[in-house]
């Protein structure tokens, strides 16, 4: 996968660097609560159940990584992380 | 029950009144926070105060705060901790459940992800319609005002439209009977002969008989379209074998007011701590305007999308709830031995933290006791990164489970507003406080403010 990293400093420069990265989700199960907002934003990676279980369905997604990222960053309760492997 | 034994080991705080035998009760029905400051500062992170026969363990800083929320239901129970509630929802309601059996009732589906959008729709029309009732502004009681709109908005959210459509003022006023009815003499008989508590029951008497008069406009009325059916509908469908209701008006009134209780005066109570507190900061409350005009130009209808980004609102709305948590002490009970700060606390005792303490804590955040929204912008985050100390919603497992749904409710509230009225502080400003004199909290009146047409 391609990803653009804008890295800006104090300094002048803004550098784009391009990486290839896989990524993997992880769950604080003593935090998620079974909101669901990660299944609105990226319902081929989280399912939740009608009973609030979630199940990551695609552990090292690769598809789209915004709508990732925002099932990260909206979660209500910060149960989910990003890690990056290279 | 003996009062002194058990947590003989832990600190206990000074002044207990010894004369009438009930401990701090009545230190905590006058001043609650100061009880609890006090606590923190002779005792530190566990202390104990008493509360009538029994002792409360209070818990403090972000270490034993962690305990506490982390603390599984069956190490740290709700149902004990709360008698004051029993008369409101009623017997048979909510805390007479298992742990199990309130996991899954907690669970509320209409707090889903999925129905936010629609529910950001109905709370921006609830509010747009308490407002034209007064085109041209006026003046307004903040107390009053934002408890009928969010009877309004709780309602139409999570029981239906179709039954905020058959309520008025009256079902908020009642409610408000309720919630005064949680003094904390309950822990000594919660169905003691005070004009409180009377004005209580007389309340919950007169919920359900709104609820019946409901009912009976709906059982000689024509069946109403699918999509249009609430949960009310859905629950007089349920009969029993013989063909009689399965839900009597008591029990379904008893569930109404335990969905609507947590998400009401603590809603109510944010949003006009925050119009207050914005009020206070004029030039602040300039850039909150701005951040909603510029979104308001680019889609008149306020999105989901857009509540979801609105950074100086948001920020705002933070900072009223570490200063004014609506909760100012959780509790919990003892049903097994639990180590805390080199402390054993027992079995049996009731153990607590306070939002309002945690939330000021200087270790945590830097000037606690002003109001300085941009903790929360440009890339400074003093919730996410103090999870133990800022702790309006309480934190962990337990974390209140409406926290999205009332952030996203109270943005919806304000967008509304700011871009329809201005609004003024007709008091001087310090005379905006909390009554603290019931376990639930609300604004102290009068507590008056003006609304002008933009």
């Amino acid at each position: 996968m391609c990803v653009g990293v804008s890295l800006s400093g104090p300094g002048p420069a803004i550098v784009m660097v391009e990486v290839e990265v896989t990524v993997r989700i992880v769950v604080d199960r003593d935090l998620c609560q079974g909101h669901g907002v990660c299944e609105s934003e990226a319902p081929e990676v989280f399912a939740v159940s009608k009973a609030g279980e979630l199940t990551v369905v695609d552990e090292r997604p690769r598809g789209d990584r915004r709508a990732i990222e925002a099932a990260v960053k909206y979660c209500p309760t910060h149960a989910l992380r990003i890690v990056e492997e290279p | 029950m003996t009062a002194t034994a058990p947590t003989a080991g832990v600190p206990r705080v000074s002044g207990e009144g010894e004369a009438t035998g009930t401990g701090h009760l009545e230190e905590l029905r006058l001043d609650p926070i100061g009880l609890m400051k006090r606590t923190r500062t002779e005792c530190g992170d566990v202390g104990t105060f008493r509360l009538a026969h029994r002792d409360v363990v209070l818990l403090t800083g972000p270490e034993a705060n962690e305990i506490f929320f982390r603390a599984p239901e069956e190490d740290l129970d709700q149902a004990e901790a709360y008698p004051f509630m029993t008369p409101i929802f009623g017997e048979g309601v909510v805390f007479d459940a298992s742990p199990e059996q309130r996991r899954k009732a907690l669970h509320n589906q209409a707090l889903r992800d999925k129905f936010m959008r629609g529910h950001a729709a109905t709370i921006a029309a609830e509010v747009d319609s308490m407002l034209d009732r007064s085109p041209g502004g006026g003046a307004i009681d903040l107390l009053d005002w934002f408890a009928e709109l969010t009877i309004y908005t709780s309602s139409a959210c999570l029981i239906g439209r179709r039954f905020r459509n058959q309520l008025d003022g009256s079902f908020a006023r009642l409610y408000h009977d309720l919630e005064q009815g949680t003094d904390a003499l309950a822990y000594v008989d919660p169905y003691a002969d005070i004009p409180s508590f009377r004005a209580r029951d007389a309340a919950r008497a007169g919920l359900v008989a709104l609820v019946e008069a409901i009912m009976a406009t709906r059982q000689s009325a024509p069946e109403p379209a699918k999509e249009d059916r609430d949960l009310l509908d859905v629950l007089m469908s349920i009969k029993d074998e013989d063909g009689s209701d399965h839900f009597s008006a008591h029990i379904i009134t008893g569930m109404f007011i335990s969905m609507m209780f947590a998400g009401h005066h603590t809603t109510s109570g944010t949003a006009a701590w925050t119009l207050i507190e914005l009020l206070r900061r004029p030039e602040y409350l300039a850039e909150v305007v701005a951040e909603l005009d510029g979104l308001v130009a680019e889609d008149p209808e306020i999105t989901y999308q857009a509540l979801r980004e609105m950074p100086k609102l948001e920020a705002a709305i933070k900072e009223s709830l570490r200063l004014h948590p609506p909760l100012i002490m959780l509790l919990r009970v003892a049903k097994t031995p639990v180590a805390v700060g080199g402390h054993v606390i027992p079995t049996g005792t009731m153990v607590a933290t306070s939002p309002s303490v945690s939330n000021r804590d200087p270790q945590a955040f830097a000037n606690p006791e002003v109001f300085e929204p941009s903790r929360y912008l440009n890339g400074r985050e003093d919730d996410v990164g103090n999870p133990w100390s800022w702790i309006p919603f309480g934190a962990g497992r337990h974390r209140c489970v409406g926290a999205a749904f009332a952030m996203m409710q109270l943005k919806a509230i304000f967008s509304v507003l700011l871009s329809r009225y201005d609004f003024t502080l007709t008091q001087p400003s310090d005379t905006y406080r909390n009554d603290h004199s019931k376990m639930v909290v609300q604004l102290a009146q009068p507590c008056a403010a003006r609304m002008t047409p933009r």
